[in-house]
């Protein structure tokens, strides 16, 4: 028994540090191969792209960490972009806080539904996958109609601002993700949420509210995906709404190659980043090759997420 | 128990067992109704050959789901299936599509094989292949669409045997087939088994990896056929779009239908109904003019009522 | 001793699905005690914790708590993959003025305080980096850091090394000398005497001893558990079984030196045909692991298992395929397929057998099941009704069926007759006396001495994983089974046997 769980840490520091190296290795080699891979343009560019991903992946992290699933955030990301595009004629304040509020109540009733009635995460995501793009269609004209956002709005600003180049989503998803990496590790909260997915039968006896922690999880990254969705509607400015089909595959892998436990009660925000940066570098990188098509990006994501699952188990024997 | 509790047990139970049947006699019921030209030839051969696709995969996604696994990868696989059709079709149909049946069998015995022997959970071991599957069916595709003009492919979505179309056919004796061996073989009471109680059936000397490798081949073979058949029907390879969220589809009929998700128990039948009664929900709602973006939600809320209802199961 | 109770239970009653784990059960706990509960598996101790817990609540009687109860249980209900001090202080971490954990203050008390647990181990590493022993520590602190006036500890030395048993009873002192009370719940003799003051005795839910420990000599406390009294020792019409049989041929199963540590250690098993060998030994005295090594289901160090003289490899498929069948002791979780019918349930592990091709066929499974059903009189509507619908003998019998079906040559029947009413026991005993004269070979295992005695040819008795005696004829008497077992009074005045 003891020897299992001995290799945790191990795991733990392989995960980690492993996909920190696998990062390093393939920003290293890109930088010396390709020359345009290092010009400040291109960084900048593969920033802003990771950050939306990153903010998605960062609400999933923590539903991962209690041994939850959210299928639904693909689709919250894109209902997000649309609200975010709607709301924008309404003025700078509508335009955010419409997609936090709407995305964040599906996500609670997400929770809710999880924590009280027992149904398998899987499912009750997958219900509200489909619920959100229906609602997304419902509000777009059946897709036909693409909110578009004034570009010389406030609410452009935030999705297309830069400071020294770097876009302002950048700067909310790193500001995030020290909040998050706070919140998992210095409060309460976050050690609930490592508790329930570590073993539920015993944080329930440790007199941690489980049911809570499980619906502040879930509304948590139903919250984040509608954030990403306005920040991305405000970078493209407009309500895309064909976007997120398949986010929530791509957050799950970057949360698990950064190491989280796909069964709970381990993981690290820095980890997700890492994850993150990652996967957005191969993307790139197979977009400087040219020749390549983009289509083994997910080829790429599939073996590394292999790679990790069965190096997780081994090592847990 | 006090009686009251006793008989909405028995209620509840029998809403679980027959529940989807209701509905779909409902909801044929209503058609008949008020849809105009519901009962027509042309209306049943539309609304069985959208659905064919989704029961051949359902059929193998039910299979895993009796084991207490599921298979998140059979999207992935219909796109592979597609995008192998256009290379071997010069060699001849069938040689084509004994290449993409022998994929499906491959990226199956895989997911088995991470299951059973590497011990993966299911959802992990099958979303590799979700992620990774699809592009790699671009990828030998080239991230193209391929018209195929081959008459004897295409004779499969277009031809009738009986008057019935034949992916139609294929699809019914499929569904016979499956559940045949669900009932009437030592494979399928063994299937039931490892998902009704895996320790008991390892104690019970029953093949249990065996059953988990085979369970989960047979579901890749299944979206591998579907994915030939849907492929011939469209007349064009389009590993891009083809079985795009199939997975989530068939996972929905298999629940709907009333197969729980917690294992030890495949209904055939049910799940055949629970593609009919998606199918007929979205029909219903097009035929009425109410939007796609009604019908998803509705589909929702089908859903979490199925699984809420089959959630007292334990 | 001050007598103010912290805890009283006063005729207390608990039924689950019929059956009753609780009957009119009294139970007071004074301040400042150490309380021993004991009992054999099922006997309804896990029960009256949760009752006195609160987590069940009692279908009848009184219970006045008086003070903050903690409780630890035997498998340690802590976080593997959190660190040590998360655990620790799980709920109650000490914080900065930013209101966030301070971590560097967290792991300094949890050091401090571990210390005097005799933990030296990195705080900051995940609990499941340590030993067993250190973890049920780490839950003790926890329980005690709590402010509890009362503990209860669930078998906490039962995965321990003896050295830090040693340190978990000196830390149980020090709480007594604090004036917590314990409730301490082991079926180690020499821990319950050296370190208890009371003991209550539960059997199959019912309180039938509460008093001093020191005053009742362990052979007493013993038999207390296991059955009747010392002094009522005849042992007739108490059971079903018959005669006991002659079998003078060669074993037809030898289980040579099974070695799984630290569960067991070189135990050697051999049945011929037609015997009935019976497995004695307390709770965790390795009875259910070897008959669990015999079939192939327990990891070995080494040792051998041939039947009919050639070895059987080590695994449940080879074991069933050579004629070994088992019984397991958990129906629920090892045996039954609940969603499947009776009829299933009993051929499932002959199905190929019944099979040709792989397909079923259903007129040879009614034929066999009809006739399993009949002659093991088993109560049931239709074949085709669930196996989770019956009751627990009645799913007993369909297990044992499930196993006669493959004709088997040898039967390993652990607790066959736990959990089931007293008309269904004495059928499943009467079936197993029928068994064996046919001339199938039996290992059966029990907790009740007198099934035992009365249904076994010959005895095995186990001790701490070892074989500690091997009685036959003359010698199956209730005396001599309780002296093998409780025979850590003789090795106590030797002072050379020590519990791992």
């Amino acid at each position: 028994m003891s020897t299992v769980q001995a290799t945790a840490t191990r795991t733990k520091v392989l995960q980690r540090q492993g996909a920190a190296v696998a990062l390093i290795l393939m920003v290293a080699v890109s930088w010396l191969v390709f020359p345009r891979f290092g010009s400040l343009d291109n960084l900048r560019d593969l920033a802003l792209q990771g950050s939306f991903l990153a903010v998605i992946a960062l609400g999933m992290t923590f539903v991962i960490i209690t041994g939850g699933i959210d299928l639904s955030v693909g689709s919250l990301y894109a209902l997000g972009g649309v609200l975010a595009a709607w709301g924008s004629q309404y003025g700078f304040l509508v335009a955010l806080t419409l997609p936090l509020l709407v995305c964040g109540a599906i996500g609670f009733v997400n929770g809710l539904l999880i924590a009280r009635t027992n149904m398998a995460p899987f499912i009750v995501t997958l219900a509200s996958l489909l619920f959100a793009r229906g609602l997304l269609l419902a509000i777009t004209d059946e897709g036909a109609n693409t909110y578009q956002i004034a570009p010389d709005s406030a609410f452009v600003e935030l999705g297309r601002g830069t400071v020294f180049g770097f876009g302002y989503p950048i700067f909310i998803a790193a500001a995030l993700a020290v909040l998050g990496g706070l919140i998992l590790n210095r409060t309460t909260f976050g050690q609930n949420v490592f508790a329930t997915g570590g073993a539920e039968q015993s944080a329930v006896l440790l007199g941690v509210p489980v049911a809570k922690t499980k619906i502040g999880v879930y509304t948590m990254s139903g919250t984040l995906a509608g954030l990403a969705g306005a920040l991305t509607a405000a970078y493209l400015q407009s309500g895309v709404t064909v976007i997120g089909v398949g986010t929530e595959l791509d957050a799950i892998a970057v949360v698990v190659i950064g190491g989280t436990l796909l069964s709970g009660g381990m993981g690290t925000v820095l980890g997700t980043v890492i994850g993150v940066g990652l996967i957005k570098v191969i993307q790139n990188v197979i977009n400087q090759i040219g020749t390549l098509d983009s289509n083994y990006q997910s080829v790429v994501s599939g073996v590394f997420l292999l790679i990790v699952v069965v190096l997780q188990r081994i090592l847990r024997r | 128990m006090t009686l009251t509790a006793t008989r909405t047990a028995t209620r509840t139970r029998w809403l679980q067992d027959n529940g989807v049947y209701v509905a779909v006699v409902a909801l044929v019921l209503f058609n008949v109704a008020f849809t105009a030209n519901f009962l027509t030839v042309g209306n049943f051969r539309t609304q069985l050959v959208q659905a064919a696709p989704v029961l051949i995969v359902a059929l193998g996604m039910a299979l895993v789901i009796g084991t207490e696994g599921v298979d998140l990868s059979v999207g992935a696989v219909m796109a592979l299936a597609a995008a192998i059709i256009p290379l071997y079709l010069g060699a001849g149909p069938l040689v084509a599509i004994m290449m993409a049946l022998t994929v499906g069998l491959a990226a199956g015995a895989f997911n088995g094989f991470l299951v059973a022997k590497v011990g993966i959970q299911p959802i992990v071991a099958t979303l590799a292949l979700l992620v990774g599957g699809r592009g790699l069916a671009l990828v030998i595709a080239d991230g193209r669409l391929v018209q195929l003009h081959d008459p004897a492919f295409l004779a499969l979505g277009t031809d009738d045997v009986l008057g019935i179309p034949i992916s139609v056919v294929i699809a019914g004796l499929l569904a016979l087939t499956v559940a045949a061996l669900t009932n009437r073989t030592t494979f399928g009471r063994q299937l039931v088994a490892v998902g009704g109680n895996r320790k008991a059936a390892t104690l019970a000397g029953l093949p249990v990896n065996r059953v988990l490798i085979g369970v989960y081949t047979i579901c890749g073979v299944l979206a591998a056929i579907s994915g030939v058949l849907a492929t011939s029907r469209l007349a064009a390879s389009d590993p891009a779009d083809m079985g795009l969220l199939m997975e989530l589809s068939a996972i929905t009929a298999v629940v709907v239908g009333g197969t729980p998700l917690t294992g030890g128990k495949v209904r055939v039948l049910g799940t055949v109904m629970g593609v009919v009664l998606m199918q007929l929900v979205r029909a219903t709602l097009i035929k009425h003019n109410l939007p796609d973006s009604i019908a998803q939600m509705i589909q929702a809320a089908i859903i979490v009522a199925a699984v809420y209802v089959a959630r007292e199961r334990r | 001793m001050p007598t103010e109770p912290v805890i009283e239970v006063a005729g207390v009653t608990k039924t689950f699905a019929g059956v009753k784990a609780l009957d009119d059960v009294d139970f007071t706990l004074n301040r400042g005690e150490i309380h021993a509960l004991v009992g054999e598996n099922g006997a309804g101790k896990s029960t009256l914790i949760k009752v006195l817990t609160g987590i069940h609540s009692p279908d009848g009687g009184r219970i006045a708590r008086n003070g903050r109860i903690s409780t630890i249980y035997q498998e340690v209900n802590l976080v593997p993959l959190m660190s040590v001090a998360a655990n620790l202080f799980l709920g109650r971490e000490p914080r900065n003025r930013l209101g966030l954990i301070d971590r560097t203050r967290r792991d300094a008390e949890a050091k401090e305080l571990l210390q005097g647990y005799g933990i030296t181990a990195d705080v900051s590493s995940p609990l499941g980096t340590l030993a067993v022993g250190e973890q049920q520590m780490v839950a003790l602190a926890r329980a005690v850091e709590a402010d509890a006036d009362v503990v209860i500890m669930d078998e906490p030395t039962s995965s321990l090394e003896p050295r830090e048993v040693e340190t978990l009873l000196d830390v149980v002192r020090k709480l007594h000398e604090q004036g917590i009370a314990i409730i301490y719940v082991s079926h180690r003799m020499d821990e319950l005497y050296r370190i208890c003051d009371t003991v209550t005795v539960l059997r199959d839910g019912v309180s039938v001893h509460s008093g001093p420990l020191k005053e009742l000599p362990r052979i007493e406390l013993v038999s207390l558990m296991l059955g009747r009294s010392v002094n009522e020792i005849q042992k007739h019409g108490t059971t079903a079984f018959g005669e006991d049989h002659h079998a003078d041929t060669l074993p037809v199963l030898e289980a040579l030196d099974l070695t799984s540590k630290p569960r067991i250690n070189n135990i050697d098993v051999s049945i011929r045909p037609g015997e009935v060998v019976g497995l004695a030994g307390l709770l965790g005295s390795g009875r259910t692991e070897t008959a669990k090594a015999i079939i192939g289901a327990l990891p070995l160090d080494h040792g051998t298992v041939l039947v009919a003289g050639k070895p059987v490899p080590h695994n449940v498929k080879a074991a069933t395929r050579a004629g070994i069948s088992m019984l397991a002791e958990d129906r629920k979780t090892e045996g039954i397929i609940p969603n499947l019918s009776v009829r299933e349930n009993i051929v499932l592990a002959a199905l190929p057998k019944l099979s040709r091709f792989g397909i079923t066929s259903r007129s040879k499974q009614d034929r066999i099941v009809d006739a399993f059903i009949k002659r093991l009189r088993i109560k049931v509507s239709s074949p085709e009704q669930k196996v989770a619908e019956l009751s627990g003998g009645n799913q007993q019998k369909v297990l044992l069926a499930r196993w006669l079906c493959t004709e088997p040559k040898i039967l390993l029947l652990d607790e066959p007759t736990r959990g089931i009413d007293v008309g269904a026991k004495a059928e499943v005993q009467a079936l197993i006396d029928e068994l064996a004269k046919e001339g199938l070979a039996v290992l059966l295992i029990s907790s009740e001495l007198d099934e035992l005695l009365d249904g076994a040819d010959r005895l095995i008795v186990l001790r701490d994983g070892e074989v500690a005696g091997e009685l036959e004829g003359a010698q199956l008497t209730r005396e001599h089974v309780l002296n093998a077992i409780a025979a850590e009074v003789m090795d106590d005045a030797d002072g050379n046997q020590n519990s791992h």
